[in-house]
Parts: C-alpha cells; structure tokens; sequence
C-alpha cells in the first residue's frame, strides 16, 4: 500500500464540505441515503446485477466524491435506512471498515479489532446457514480477500514494536484476541467445510451437480452466498499459509480446485490472479519449476489479452503489479530451470524486456547473480508475516521483518546449491560425449567435484510431485556410463495433440461467434 | 473435548484431518512424532501441523521434537521436505548446533557430497542415532541419485555414496543382484554395476510420453464433442 503521506500532496483536497477533522459519523448525506435505501432493496430483490453495479460502480464514485480521507457514516447512522437490517448492517460495516483499511492513516488498533469482530459476526451468521442472499462473485471474493489482507495487515502493524506509543500498546493489550491466527484460519476452514464445497465439487466432476456452470449462483431460490465464500475460502487459506511459509499445506488447501479446467476463481480477475501468484510461488518454493512456470505462463499471457478491460476496475493497480510481480517470479523459474518451450511468444518478449539483463546475470556464478536472485525475490515474494503474539514486556523491538528474511534466506540458499548448475548446461550443451575427466579439466574442478556437480543437477531437475512421483523438468539431459558422459540432445518435441485441441475449441468459439450474428 | 478422549478415538492422522487448526492436539502430535521415530513411520503432514502450532505459540516449542522432525525430514530426500520444515523454524531457533549440524548435512545431500555427508554424520552420531533407519535411509537416497545419473556405475563410487566397502558391499551387491535387478560386471580398473533401467538413465524411454496428450487435455473439448 502506498505511504499513507502520498494521500496528502494537495494535488486531491478533500471537499470542503468534509474536511477530515469535521468528520460527523452522524450525518448522512442524502446520496449515502439513497445509495443504502437502493443497496438494500436490490439484495432484498436478489437482484445480483444492480447489486454488483452499486457495489463495484456506486460505492467507489460516492468514496471518491464524499469520503476522500474520511470515514463513511456510520452503521447506527444509517440503520434507518436499512429498516434496521442486522445483516445488511454487516455488510455495510464490512464495506466500511474495507474503506477505512485502504484510505485512512493512521488506521488504530480499535479499528483494526472492530473490523475482525464485525467479519466473526458476519461468518457466524453465513455459517448457521440463516442468509439467503446472493452476492455477485467480486463482492465474495473480496470479502476472502479482505479478511486475509487485514490480518496480515495487523500481524505487520502490531510487529512494529518501536516507535509505538504508550496509548498504542495499551490498545494492542486490550485487544489481544483480535485476529487471532487461530480463529482466522479456523473461520476458514469452516466456510469450507460447512459449505460442503469439496463434495459439490466432486459431485460436480460426476455430473451430479452444477458449480462451475452457474458461476456459483444459485438459480433455484437458494443462496450462493456460503458456497462461494467456501469456495474462495480454499484461495484464502492458500494464501495464509504461503504468507506462513508453509507451501505444501497451502497446495493441500487448493487441491479440490482443478487449475486444468474452467473454474469459478478465473471469473474474478482478482481471484484468478491471486490463485495463480501464490500456487506458482508455492511451486517455486518447492522445486517444482515447471508446475510454476506453467501456470506463470497461462496467467501472464491472459492479462496481456484482458488487461484493457480492467483500467477502469479499481484492482487495476493491483493486477498491474501482481503481473510485474510474477513477471519476476517467471525468470527466477526460468533461471533455476529453462523452460523455454512452455513459454509463449508475447510472454517471451515482454519478459525479455523487463528481465534480459537480470536473466543473464542470474545465469553466471558470482556475487551479481546472488543480488538479482535477492532483488527479483524481495520484489515478488508474499508479505510474509510472524503470526505469534508480540512479547510486550520484552524491550521493544521490530519483528515484522523476520519472516521476509527467513524466507529469502533459505531460497536464497537453495540458489546457491543450484549455482554451479548452470555451467554444466551451457558446457554439455557442446559434446555429445565426453569423459569426466576431461570435463572436470574444462570447468576447472576436481572429478569428485564434477560428479557432485553432475548428480546435484540430476536431483534438482527432478521433482517430487504431489503423488510422490518423480517427474523431470530437465531441459537437456544425459546419462553415464562408467566414466563418460552422454548427452542427449533435446529435439523440441512438437506437440500436434494440443496444436489440435486448440484449435477446435478456437472454431467452436468462432462458429459460436456467427451464430450469434443476425442478418437483417 | 477433552485431549485424552479424543485420542482415545481417534488416530492422529484423523484429529489433524478433522481440525488442523487446533492448539489442543499439540501434545497428541508431539507423541505422535515419537511414535514415527520407534516404528520408523513418518507422516510429514502431522509433523508440518505440529510446526505450525510451535509457529503459532513459540514458547511450547520442543527443541528435542523439532530435530527428530527435521531428521526425519532428511531421511524422507529426495522429497523437499528438509526445507519445508525449515521454512517454518524461526531462524534464531535454527542457530542451535544440532540444527547447524542437520543443515550442512542436508546441504551436503542436496549437493550430492556423499563423502563429506558421511564423514560429518559420523561425528554427530550422537544427534543421529536417535532415530533408526537413518543410514539406510540415505543410502536409498544415494542410490535414487545415482540411478538418475548412471547406467552403469563404478563400484568406488557406489561405495562412496552409500559408505559401505569391502565384504560388506560384497553383499549388499550380491542383495540388490537378487532382489533389484542390479547386475555386476567386470570392469576395467574395478566392478561396474549396472543399474535398473528408468527414463531418467535412459532418457530415450520417455520420448513417447511426450508426445501423448494428458487427459485433462482432451477433456476441454468434451463440451465441444457432446
């Protein structure tokens, strides 16, 4: 998030009629009347498009116009309007709290606990099945979305030891319990099981059920509101344990979600983008490059096609840096282990402009290549976070540093144990037969060194994958028989099977395309 | 519910499917570490949920239970899962000696120094013996490597990568001969052994999986067929 100065350079003065210190919570402005008395009707209607038009257009224009740097009214102000409505007030606060978290500074630990109380009051609800809403699908998923930012925002906040106040720490006591890593991990899991999520979508992949076909909607009367929230849920939970540095749990949480098939995260860009960046970082984490460099690759191409849509969304700053973000992480992918052949073309050439030189660099063994392996990592990785209470009665210091640092710490030492590996590349690449010995002569090493080197680049191009299985993400290969080494010349392998599919679904589009077509 | 009673109906495996998020099974996980280091099981799943917990709540953190974690994790390579636990550790936690001491060796296996591996090992036996089933643990290690690398491997340089020599390679040859499908041949200096065939030695084996397309594939356009 940007610093919270830059909100006051002048370029932007608030209106005057709300100047910041003149906050009345109180008061209402008409537009926020009718905004609320419209908001409610339409949930009440079920009528999920003006539902996603307010919430996505309306709630941004009257932000941008009335709430610069102020908060909205608040909920007991426009209760009224709402005939008091204990859910809709939920989701008004959930609205508001959101507006807090993005556009006020500095944001008090009381604000941050009344948030977390207000997202346990309106799980609870969802949870004991009593809502019969439907929510558009960018509502829900920011709502998943939102809860893990604002905790990993307050895991950040009360890591800052330093230069708080007393009055400060006073309130980091007395709201101790507030996201509570338990609990949010625990709200979680349970939208997912209560939502049944798992079973719907094996059932779905039977064809006993629709999910994906629907767009999670319920068009028989029910509510989406649960099963999607489960559904995101399991994004969620991907992310928190990425942002915990456990990558395999995380992989576990996403595994019900099929990444080979059309699913419902890819409707939201946000989730879609979310989903991808945090599976292929956890890939990354664990040595399974061409899993992340796939998905990277799929991903990356789809916003270079989509992103004009987007500019006016207000995630668009947030999908233009996810992308640069995994830009980065797709060269660390291709550095560690070239993948050339799963690229596309424009994906190609975008990364060469943005990451030509660090590539190469990233390819020698020396000090350069270690600082843009650091750079690039720090750029894209998660913001980690330590989710363990501060110690208060301990001098005070910051802490919310140590988990980045850990993290890049031991990837940055899986980096050097691959350092050497690329040298034996570019030299095998040259023979299709040499000896060890003379290999050894050439890149200046002992033999016993040179077979470590040899046997280190057979284990690190094979990973363990999710069954167990061993499955290689070598580019070029070779074997050895007693003391000589061959080299098998990777051919590309064409692949005419998906050349095909590809271009049967690409008619199918297309014909479906004329059929929509009327002539007069 | 009470810890005791659950147990008593429920295996770990099942209290950690049924609430991974839950304070209360950090002493059933504990136990259950235990349990994998004397029947010479090993459940990463449950050690990951119990490093989690030390996570969450460092000051019940069991020195004694994280290394018997990370050795088993040593001894479950070629799997990552060394680094998984290590990712979870805080650091200062990792500045102990004996977890200095198990990431040189992880180090040394990651980077296929068998020699160092070996030397280093026996002098920490102290650290290591706890758990049995450690040396043959790295020895089928050393030798999914080597099966990677080799068709036909040097008998020096198995010895080196398994640390065994003399008679007692002999027969540890003469095992594998009969149950693995090694086969022993003269060589020209020393005895070469060939190892089984895999795609990985023999990399000409996996050319026609390439060139299939995966089901999941083929199932896009199955809207388009129907």
């Amino acid at each position: 998030m940007a610093a919270p100065y830059d909100r006051e350079d002048g370029l932007a003065p608030a209106p005057p009629q709300h100047a910041p210190d003149a906050y009345d919570p109180n008061y209402v402005p008409d537009s926020v009347k009718t905004f609320v008395v419209h908001l409610y009707r339409h949930i009440r209607d079920k009528n999920v498009y003006e539902i996603h038009q307010m919430y996505e257009g309306g709630f941004q224009r009257l932000s941008d116009r009335l709430f610069r740097d102020a908060p909205w009214p608040s909920a007991e102000a426009v209760a009224p309007y709402c005939d008091g409505d204990h859910v809709f007030l939920l989701l008004y606060r959930e609205l508001w709290y959101r507006h807090a978290h993005a556009r006020l500074s500095p944001l008090t630990a009381a604000h941050r606990a009344e948030s977390w109380t207000n997202y346990c009051d309106l799980f609870s609800v969802v949870l004991h099945g009593v809502v019969n809403m439907q929510l558009p699908n960018q509502w829900l998923w920011d709502m998943v979305d939102e809860f893990v930012y604002q905790f990993q925002s307050f895991c950040q906040y009360r890591a800052k030891l330093k230069n708080k106040t007393e009055d400060e720490l006073q309130q980091l006591k007395q709201f101790d319990k507030a996201w509570n890593v338990y609990g949010v991990l625990n709200y979680l899991q349970a939208l997912v099981e209560k939502s049944m999520i798992t079973q719907i979508l094996e059932r779905e992949k039977e064809g006993l059920e629709q999910f994906t076909a629907t767009d999670g909607y319920d068009y028989e009367g029910g509510s989406n509101v649960l099963k999607v929230l489960g559904y995101y849920s399991m994004i969620g939970l991907l992310r928190i344990h990425c942002l915990l540095g456990d990558y395999h749990t995380g992989l576990k949480c996403l595994a019900p979600i099929d990444l080979n098939q059309q699913g419902v995260y890819t409707i939201v860009i946000g989730s879609h983008i979310s989903t991808i960046y945090h599976y292929g970082f956890a890939n990354l984490m664990m040595r399974r490059y061409v899993d992340a460099t796939r998905e990277f690759n799929k991903i990356l191409l789809y916003i270079l096609k989509y992103k004009q849509y987007h500019q006016k969304s207000p995630q668009y700053d947030q999908i233009l840096k996810k992308n640069e973000q995994m830009y980065a992480l797709l060269a660390i992918c291709l550095s560690l282990c070239p993948q050339n052949k799963l690229i596309d073309e424009n994906v190609s050439s975008q990364l060469k402009e943005k990451y030509n030189d660090k590539m190469t660099k990233m390819q020698r063994y020396d000090d350069e290549a270690y600082a843009a392996y650091d750079e690039l990592f720090s750029y894209a990785c998660p913001k980690f976070i330590t989710p363990s209470p501060p110690v208060l009665d301990q001098p005070l210091t910051n802490y919310n540093q140590d988990a980045y640092r850990l993290q890049l710490k031991l990837f940055l030492y899986e980096v050097k144990q691959q350092q050497l590996l690329s040298g034996i590349r570019s030299y095998l690449k040259l023979y299709s037969t040499i000896t060890i010995g003379k290999l050894a002569q050439y890149m200046e090493v002992d033999e016993a060194t040179l077979k470590s080197i040899l046997m280190t680049y057979k284990h690190k191009m094979h990973a363990v994958d999710s069954d167990g299985k061993i499955v290689s993400s070598a580019d070029f290969d070779f074997y050895i028989v007693e003391d000589i080494i061959h080299v098998v010349e990777s051919k590309p392998t064409k692949s005419h099977g998906d050349y095909f599919l590809r271009q049967i679904l690409k008619f199918e589009e297309m014909m479906g395309e004329l059929e929509k077509v009327q002539l007069d | 519910m009470a810890t005791e009673q659950a147990a008593e109906n429920y295996t770990v495996e099942d209290l950690v499917a049924l609430n991974p998020y839950n304070p209360d099974i950090l002493n059933d996980l504990e136990k259950f570490v235990n349990e994998q280091v004397s029947s010479q099981t090993y459940n990463l799943d449950a050690n990951l949920s119990l490093l989690r917990l030390y996570q969450f709540e460092p000051e019940r953190m069991s020195i004694q239970i994280v290394a018997r974690i990370l050795i088993k994790a040593l001894m479950a390579m070629p799997a990552p899962d060394f680094s998984l636990c290590l990712f979870l550790i805080p650091e200062h936690v990792q500045m102990e000696e004996q977890f200095k001491t198990l990431i040189v060796l992880s180090h040394y296996l990651e980077t296929a120094r068998f020699r160092q591996f070996w030397d280093e090992a026996a002098k920490n036996r102290h650290i290591l013996e706890v758990v049995p089933g450690f040396e043959q643990a790295i020895q089928s290690y050393a030798i999914h490597v080597l099966s990677l690398t080799y068709q036909k491997v040097p008998r020096p340089v198995l010895a080196e990568a398994i640390n065994i020599e003399g008679l007692a390679l002999d027969k540890f040859l003469e095992y594998h001969a009969a149950n693995a499908g090694w086969v022993i041949e003269k060589g020209g200096q020393s005895q070469v052994i060939v190892l089984p065939r895999n795609e990985f030695n023999h990399p000409e084996l996996k050319k026609n999986t390439a060139d299939t397309v995966p089901f999941e594939h083929v199932t896009r356009i199955f809207p388009v067929l129907s």
